[in-house]
């Protein structure tokens, strides 16, 4: 089988344009949320999307209107969690880790109440991209557009927020808005990478382009450029090894991740 | 008739029931450079984080530019340079450029975007602080003074009218330091910048600034620096071994 035949497949397409785009956004978003040491809020949203994915599964919600329900869910557990950090005498890590934890208990009572887990929740905890119906990639299209484009015009804001959030408010920057943007930005990418690697692998998409650029990059924006490039390569290679090897793409997706900031370690210490 | 740039009314504001500063009034006026100097933990850095806005007051009023401080807007007349960047992260992967220009983002409306007049302004800035060769280094790989410089040069890039500093020499050499004072000199009597500074330096406070606020808790001083070296109250404050201490190198 050559390369064209594999893409002549529509769910090999829609796997790709959708991997691709939730790719290039998690490495976007990631490079802020590392800078400023919230790369774990990814893990817990994940957490948080497993319950309501539970949750939409009791309701017997199919294909799109999984990730319609899981929506609203998450987001305003993104705001829970920074509310959480604001309000109580909690630090971020503590606060991610109750909503995460919030996330799989209630996950956990509603597929015991549904009658135990079934094949389709299993599919969301470990990606199932070839799965992606056309529905799923028009959600997807509209969700990239709108993250992509709040992104643009707060850029420099969200640059700001990572490099000192004092410095910023001090220059008129109000932070509060810009920490809640991120982290519904965040809420929304994480819905959409739960299909492309999985529940339990989407704070990998998040972390793991963003300090491999970190290694190699010697500018802000060669940063973004190559969090970016390592995020989307390592999607591509991903689907195509996993098709061809019969394995799972999300977690062959991962594993090139990982094996860019091996090099990118390896590159630096070199350069060294 | 000189305008107010800032002033404060009866400030007061604590942490867990500590009284970190109490009753704290004063006004800066258009062309003032303020030293404001008192012992570790007096509440200096905390005074003008309260200015800023970024420390809540509990009682009393910050006005900036003639509008109370939690109304006010017009941050692009305002420089601030941090003690030390609480979070520095050496890992940012930001240019000095890149640092530099985030200053000019309180004058942007949305969406913040830069343009040609900014990079121009951003250079300017470098050369002016030496550290135009710089440009394209990254801020975390830096030395302690050359980051200290990066980060005044952010907070002067945007021309600002009142700029705060907060022990900016501290990690500058001598040499660096002098040139230094010799800008700050130089935005005061030639722009009229207002300058707040806070020091330990009470050598060039003295030399340069035209006023003089020692803080402990609460406003023990505000006057120039020969008014506090005669002051017999200050003696008696500070005894006359401690007056000379500060007043002697001047």
């Amino acid at each position: 089988m050559n390369i064209l035949e594999i893409f002549s497949y529509g769910f090999m397409q829609r796997g790709m344009i959708c991997g691709v785009l939730v790719g290039a956004l998690c490495a976007v978003l990631g490079v802020f949320l590392v800078l400023r040491r919230l790369s774990l809020i990814g893990d817990g949203l994940s957490h948080v999307t497993f319950g309501s994915v539970a949750f939409a599964l009791v309701l017997r919600a199919q294909d799109m209107y999984v990730t319609i329900v899981a929506i609203p869910i998450v987001l305003l557990s993104s705001l829970g969690i920074l509310k959480l950090t604001e309000k109580a005498r909690i630090y971020g890590d503590a606060a991610i880790g109750i909503v995460s934890a919030a996330g799989i208990a209630v996950g956990m009572v509603l597929a015991g109440a549904a009658g135990g887990f079934n094949v389709d929740l299993f599919s969301y905890l470990f990606g199932n991209i070839l799965a992606i119906s056309s529905s799923e990639l028009v959600i997807a299209i509209l969700l990239f557009i709108l993250v992509i484009g709040v992104v643009f015009f707060y850029y420099n804001e969200l640059i700001a927020i990572s490099f000192d959030e004092e410095l910023a408010k001090s220059s008129g920057i109000r932070t509060t808005e810009i920490n809640s943007i991120l982290a519904l930005l965040t809420a929304l990418t994480v819905v959409l990478a739960m299909r492309v690697v999985g529940i339990l692998l989407v704070s990998a998409l998040l972390i793991i382009p963003a300090v491999t650029a970190l290694q190699v990059a010697r500018s802000f924006g060669k940063t973004m450029f190559f969090a970016t490039l390592f995020s989307v390569i390592s999607v591509i290679g991903g689907i195509l090894l996993a098709f061809v090897l019969n394995l799972p793409a999300g977690g062959v997706i991962v594993l090139l991740n990982i094996l860019f900031f091996i090099l990118s370690l390896v590159w630096r210490k070199i350069r060294a | 008739m000189s305008v107010d740039i800032l002033t404060a009314q009866n400030l007061s504001c604590g942490y867990d029931g500590m009284e970190v500063l109490r009753d704290i009034s004063f006004r800066v006026q258009e062309g003032d450079y303020v030293g404001i100097v008192g012992p570790n933990g007096s509440g200096k850095s905390t005074l003008v984080k309260m200015v800023l806005g970024l420390v809540k007051h509990d009682k009393g009023s910050v006005d900036l530019f003639g509008t109370p401080q939690r109304e006010f807007q017009d941050w692009r007349k305002v420089g601030y340079l941090p003690q030390r960047i609480k979070f520095f992260n050496h890992n940012f992967p930001g240019t000095v450029e890149e640092v530099i220009r985030l200053g000019l983002l309180s004058k942007k409306s949305f969406p913040k975007r830069f343009g040609k007049e900014d990079e121009a302004a951003v250079l300017e800035t470098m050369e002016k602080m030496g550290i135009a060769d710089l440009r394209h280094r990254l801020v975390g790989e830096l030395s302690g003074g050359q980051q200290q410089r990066v980060l005044l040069a952010r907070a002067m890039v945007n021309q600002p009218s009142l700029l705060i500093l907060d022990e900016p020499t501290t990690a500058l050499d001598p040499e660096t330091r002098d040139h230094f004072y010799e800008l700050l000199d130089d935005l005061n009597k030639k722009s009229s910048t207002t300058i707040m500074l806070i020091t330990h330096d009470t050598w060039s406070i003295g030399n340069y600034a035209s006023r003089f606020i020692y803080v402990d808790k609460k406003i023990i001083f505000d006057g120039t620096f020969s008014d506090f070296c005669k002051s017999e109250e200050m003696t008696i404050f500070f005894g006359e071994y401690a007056q000379h201490l500060i007043c002697h190198q001047h």
